[in-house]
């Protein structure tokens, strides 16, 4: 039973298109890493499953629903949690608030802190950072804590999928190894589904999973990450020999 | 003693009206990068609202009759009222076009509000006594001022303790603040567009019916433009307070108060008629050493 499935998506700014007629499914529990090089389109395709970028053709389904098109709010409600590229931490708000905001769609007002306690426990204890200082201003915190903390934020909704875009962007090597450590844990405890955007197929190849391969908006490549990751196709189709 | 008492009572009560008006217009920019210069139109409606249409220049009351509690809660409902309606019928439909496109729409708004209330009530500036027993003076500290002075600081005070409960202690609140921060961000941790933008000009709706019992009761006259001026001061000062700031707008709404009550006494009498040109020199000045306004709002990132 497939969790996602895209057929034909496409997706354009202006007269620019990004993603050319795009067809994968992604089934409950997989974990699938789409690489590829500068401008390969990967982020658009985040951005029109997320419903930030409604789809300029094609169908997207999620969890049974057709949700082309529809609201970000909406898709976040049926279970599809997005962590953006650039890790966009409500600055102002304390970490604890930051964990907060995504909780309030699934409880009545008066219940809701109550509801959400659970949950905040567990990001805690996946955590322990956070909670150590869940007081302060997310915009203080250092890009590993802000990341750990936009990667809890999305958990606290609850989700099914979890797609995210670059975690290692901008962050030491060391700590990249923390948050995917993190990652793979949370997805054998809950059974989460991933979908991780990532520029080289080295984190790939580490964690193991479906990889694919995105260049000049179209998937080139759709295999085992670290199968794909050895062979000579993948580097030919990433850097794109053998065109000219 | 009593003179300076006088003058601090001034600033503070001028300020507050300031400080309303722009929070107002903080926090419907806040969540959508609006800046509704309709604002200071809602304010005259409401005043208008507690008015049977008549051109005459003694205005026939209608639900300004109304004991005072009853008088406000129906005020602040129109205000919402409106507000809210403005943002379903225009604004909704501007939600991904850019800043200046909706400014224009606001603008546009606000003359079709202007000219409705100019059709049924024509220009001329109606007398009227709204809430009466407030102008009666109260000694304080030394000082003589009308108690209606007194409410204004007071009310502005309760507004502000209870609009920062509402932004930190609710849920809608909570969610508001992340959406003021980025809005696309909020929307995909589920947080409902719509609902939140709504929220923001009920709220702000509020504020305007706010002023427009204040200035009602102050100065006694319905004037089609009597929103005008206020909103002008209350739009400098979200400028100055950093646009989308809440604490920013009502600091620097208080500060704007302040200056002009006190260039009302300092300056020498030829040149008080000219106290407004020295509150806005003032204003550039601010502007040119701190171009991003006194607490620049984070989170200005771009919105789709």
């Amino acid at each position: 039973m497939s969790l996602v499935s895209l057929s034909n998506v496409s997706v354009r700014y202006g007269r620019l298109t990004a993603v050319r007629g795009v067809t994968f499914t992604l089934a409950e529990g997989e974990i699938l890493f789409i690489t590829g090089p500068n401008g390969a389109g990967k982020s658009s395709l985040l951005r029109a499953i997320a419903g930030v970028t409604p789809p300029a053709g094609g169908r997207i389904d999620f969890a049974d629903h057709d949700i082309t098109g529809r609201a970000p709010e909406d898709i976040a409600r049926l279970g599809l949690s997005m962590v953006p590229e650039g890790r966009d931490v409500f600055g102002s708000l304390t970490i604890e608030e930051n964990l907060m905001v995504g909780t309030g769609m699934h409880a009545r007002e008066r219940s809701w802190k109550a509801r959400a306690a659970n949950e905040l426990e567990a990001v805690y204890a996946t955590f322990p950072i956070l909670k150590e200082r869940r007081h302060t201003q997310a915009g203080l915190l250092s890009g590993g804590q802000q990341q750990m903390l936009v990667i809890g934020r999305a958990l606290m909704t609850n989700p099914r999928l979890v797609a995210i875009d670059e975690p290692s962007l901008g962050l030491a090597p060391n700590i990249t190894d923390q948050v995917y450590e993190r990652l793979i844990t949370l997805r054998a405890e809950r059974r989460l589904t991933l979908l991780i955007v990532e520029q080289s197929s080295t984190r790939a190849m580490m964690v193991g999973g479906r990889m694919m391969l995105m260049r000049g908006g179209e998937i080139l490549l759709d295999g085992d990450a670290r199968a794909l990751g050895q062979s000579e196709a993948m580097q030919a189709a990433y850097f794109g020999y053998g065109e000219h | 003693m009593a003179p300076i008492m006088q003058v601090v009572f001034d600033a503070l009560s001028l300020g507050s009206l300031y400080a309303l008006g722009a929070l107002g217009i903080a926090l419907i920019f806040g969540v959508m990068r609006l800046v509704n210069f309709a604002h200071g139109d809602v304010i005259a409606f409401c005043v208008f609202a507690l008015l049977w249409p008549s051109v005459d220049a003694v205005a026939i009351i209608f639900a300004g009759n109304l004991p005072w509690f009853l008088l406000i809660p129906f005020t602040l409902a129109v205000g919402a009222g409106l507000s809210v309606l403005s943002e379903v019928v225009v604004f909704r439909r501007f939600r991904r076009a850019n800043p200046a496109t909706m400014m224009i729409a606001s603008f546009a708004l606000g003359f079709v509000i202007r000219y409705f209330l100019l059709m049924l009530f024509s220009s001329r500036p109606k007398s009227i006594s709204l809430l009466p027993g407030l102008s009666q003076p109260v000694e304080l500290l030394g000082a003589r001022i009308p108690l209606l002075q007194l409410i204004t600081i007071l009310v502005t005070i309760a507004v502000l303790i209870g609009l920062t409960a509402f932004l930190r202690r609710t849920r809608f609140g909570l969610e508001m603040r992340a959406a003021a921060e980025n809005f696309t961000m909020a929307r995909m941790l589920g947080v409902r567009a719509n609902r939140v933008i709504m929220g923001a000009f009920a709220l702000s709706g509020a504020l305007a019916a706010a002023i427009a019992l204040i200035l009602g009761s102050q100065t006694g006259t319905a004037n089609i433009m009597m929103g005008a001026s206020v909103m002008l001061m209350a739009f400098i000062a979200t400028v100055i307070g950093g646009m989308g700031s809440l604490a920013g707008a009502v600091i620097a709404g208080f500060a704007l108060g302040a200056i002009a009550t006190v260039m009302q006494v300092i300056l020498p009498p030829d040149a008080r008629a000219f106290r407004d040109a020295f509150v806005y020199g003032a204003v550039i000045l601010v502007l040119i050493f701190r171009p991003q306004g006194l607490l620049a709002a984070r989170g200005t990132k771009e919105r789709v």
